[in-house]
């Protein structure tokens, strides 16, 4: 594959005008740096996925297996009698256009296949063809049309660029949840063995380690003591977390990303130092490693796999409720599945602060509180010292990631921190925030390196607002809680809002907070100088 | 599965020319796949890749680039421990470049 070289000012001429064509007579185009690299063999063998060969998205010959048309058809069957909101969905649809011009992948491509209702209808014209009286008589003009290679193939190429993010629902008059028609299209995908790489890896090495990077126990433990080390040369204390021990309060879960990439260790460090001020009886796990679930993008089963090891774990160890950290989609799986799927949690209680007492009823079913309700909470009872000049450096946005905000509805909760620990916060335009938050590009396992363009053009409207921002206010830093966020913005903002860094929510609380015993500090945890110590090292 | 020929061999990649078997890998293949992008590596390359290596034999992962950074800082002076001395060394990035000269595999997942 030829490497990503198209610039800013090449992907900002989008051509919004429709084909001459119907869109069932305008054949699929499989543009390089659209899409992923098809997953690896073996990690679908890890996991036991089926009809697993060889195949190029480029090719013209997938290797389909024989009967392929028949799985998806009765995997169509199979889900429309499981899950009364798909069969739903299939049907209710009136065309109306409220969703089109909202998905950022339309508005960064101007393909109208990206167009939600269009993307949907590419679903739903199989459904009636096969699974309607109408569409069965009066095929096309009934808006129905037979399943072909080349329908399987432009499937697979629109259903991976959606990133499930469910903005298109929250305009739409019936309420349509778009995600879950693409968590459908991409249940039928991965029943051919059509799967990413991207996604495969993650969720093979989910499956064996506890997460997507794969991280062994030691190197869990050696990646956070590299983090130690850090916080004891900023702040001259030194923390000992512990890991695996039975009878702590609190079982820690967070994503991978957060012990590993860049800027998320930023983030991590700031949980580390949060609890360490807090006294916080807390403790890691090197098995319920992986906050996040890349098995959600496969199908409702993996997902469910793979987060059984956060209830088991909780229970292994005999902690009374679970504090889960900075990340996107994991909340929108903990929140609307895990009890369902995994529970019930009775072994646990109600999260309670030991700090402040406060008892977390919105998680009484799941036992789980995301670290900006706790530390929210922290604020609001005045339990931390802060002091917000030491982010006076930043000039700050928050981005709703897609899950917290339309998923759980968590919307107040950040900003109160960020204006808690930050001088200087400003809002993006009001249709770019909170429940009309715009996805950063890359979610849903689509944040590989092959499909830039792809993730570049999906990311264009958020980068748009912040660039909004940037150019009004001098906004350099785009705050955040979702991991997938702080790894896909950085590349986004390097592209389109050069000068605007990304940070984790935590990071920048954990700049403010004044610890018991601390030296005086003259770095933020990225090790840049603060404000008026510039000269100090 | 893409195949690169060595030695009168054919080795199997990935489509962005990682081994797919870690076993397959040697010194000289390393040198070979730097020749193909037009690279002659020098002993500070080798200084990185040679770390890379005992650190995957270790953790089974590449190790997160702030570790690659202390590291080269111990080894070959505090002035080159930064990532700009690193993408001098590699231009497309330590994590990718370094990584496949190495023939460890690219880590997966919100990284």
């Amino acid at each position: 594959m030829a490497k990503f070289t198209a610039k800013p000012v090449d992907l900002l001429k989008i051509n919004f005008k429709t084909p001459k064509t119907d869109w069932m007579d305008t054949p699929v185009n499989i543009r390089e740096h659209m899409y992923c690299h098809p997953a690896k063999a073996k990690d679908l063998e890890t996991v036991g996925f089926p009809n697993i060969h060889e195949w190029r998205p480029a090719d013209d010959n997938w290797n389909l297996p024989e009967d392929w048309k028949e799985i998806v058809i009765n995997g169509i069957k199979e889900r429309l009698q499981k899950y009364r909101s798909f069969h739903v969905f299939m049907d209710i649809c009136v065309r109306c256009g409220a969703c089109a011009d909202k998905c950022h992948f339309y508005l960064g491509t101007g393909d109208p296949k990206n167009m939600p209702v269009l993307r949907a209808e590419l679903l739903r014209s199989v459904y009636r063809k096969y699974f309607t009286a109408g569409g069965k008589i009066f095929g096309k003009t009934a808006g129905a049309r037979e399943l072909t290679e080349d329908v399987l193939k432009e499937l697979w190429y629109y259903f991976y660029q959606c990133t499930e993010c469910r903005r298109c629902s929250v305009f739409c008059p019936y309420g349509i949840d778009t995600a879950e028609i693409t968590m459908m299209a991409r249940e039928l995908t991965n029943l051919l063995g059509l799967q990413l790489g991207w996604i495969g890896g993650p969720v093979a090495a989910c499956y064996m380690k506890g997460n997507h990077l794969g991280l062994e126990p030691h190197t869990i433990k050696s990646n956070i003591e590299m983090m130690l080390d850090d916080i004891e040369t900023i702040t001259g204390i030194r923390i000992n977390p512990t890991f695996n021990r039975k009878g702590a309060e609190i079982l820690f879960v967070t994503p991978s990303g957060d012990l590993f990439a860049m800027p998320g260790i930023y983030t991590c460090m700031g949980y580390l130092m949060l609890f360490h001020e807090l006294g916080l009886d807390y403790t890691w796990s090197t098995y319920a490693s992986e906050g996040g679930n890349f098995g959600f993008f496969t199908s409702n089963e993996m997902a469910k796999r793979l987060n059984y090891k956060i209830y088991a774990e909780a229970k292994r160890l005999g902690v009374k409720w679970i504090l889960g950290g900075e990340c996107g989609h994991m909340w929108r799986v903990l929140h609307q599945y895990m009890d369902t799927w995994n529970g019930p949690a009775d072994f646990l209680e109600v999260p309670k602060s030991p700090i402040t007492g406060t008892v977390f009823d919105n998680a009484k079913s799941t036992k789980m509180t995301h670290i900006s309700e706790f530390t929210a909470d922290l604020i609001k009872h005045g339990k931390l010292k802060l002091d917000k000049s030491r982010n006076d450096h930043l000039k700050v946005t928050f981005h709703d990631s897609c899950n917290t905000s339309r998923g759980m509805g968590l919307l107040e909760e950040p900003r109160y921190i960020i204006k808690n620990v930050c001088n200087h916060f400003y809002e993006m335009p009001e249709n770019t925030i909170r429940e009309k938050t715009f996805c950063c590009g890359s979610g849903t396992g689509l944040n590989a390196s092959e499909n830039m363009e792809l993730r570049m053009r999906g990311g264009l409207p958020r980068a748009n607002a912040v660039k909004y921002v940037r150019d009004q206010y001098g906004v350099n830093m785009l705050a955040n809680i979702c991991a997938i966020d702080r790894a896909t913005l950085s590349a986004s903002m390097d592209y389109w809002v050069p000068g605007v860094g990304v940070a984790g929510v935590s990071e920048l609380v954990a700049n403010a907070l004044v610890m018991k015993g601390e030296k005086e500090r003259t770095t933020d945890l990225r090790g840049e100088p603060l404000p008026g110590k510039e000269g100090a090292e | 599965m893409p195949t690169i020929d060595f030695q009168g061999k054919q080795i199997e990649v990935d489509e962005d020319g990682y081994l797919v078997n870690l076993d397959d890998w040697t010194k000289e293949l390393g040198i070979q796949m730097a020749k193909g992008d037009g690279m002659e590596l020098t002993e500070a390359h080798w200084e990185v890749i040679n770390f890379l290596r005992d650190y995957y034999a270790k953790y089974q992962i590449a190790p997160m680039i702030k570790i690659l950074v202390k590291e080269i800082a111990k080894v070959m002076g505090p002035e080159k421990g930064n990532t700009k001395y690193l993408y001098e060394l590699f231009p497309d990035g330590p994590a990718k470049q370094a990584c496949r000269y190495a023939g460890l595999p690219k880590p997966t997942g919100c990284v």
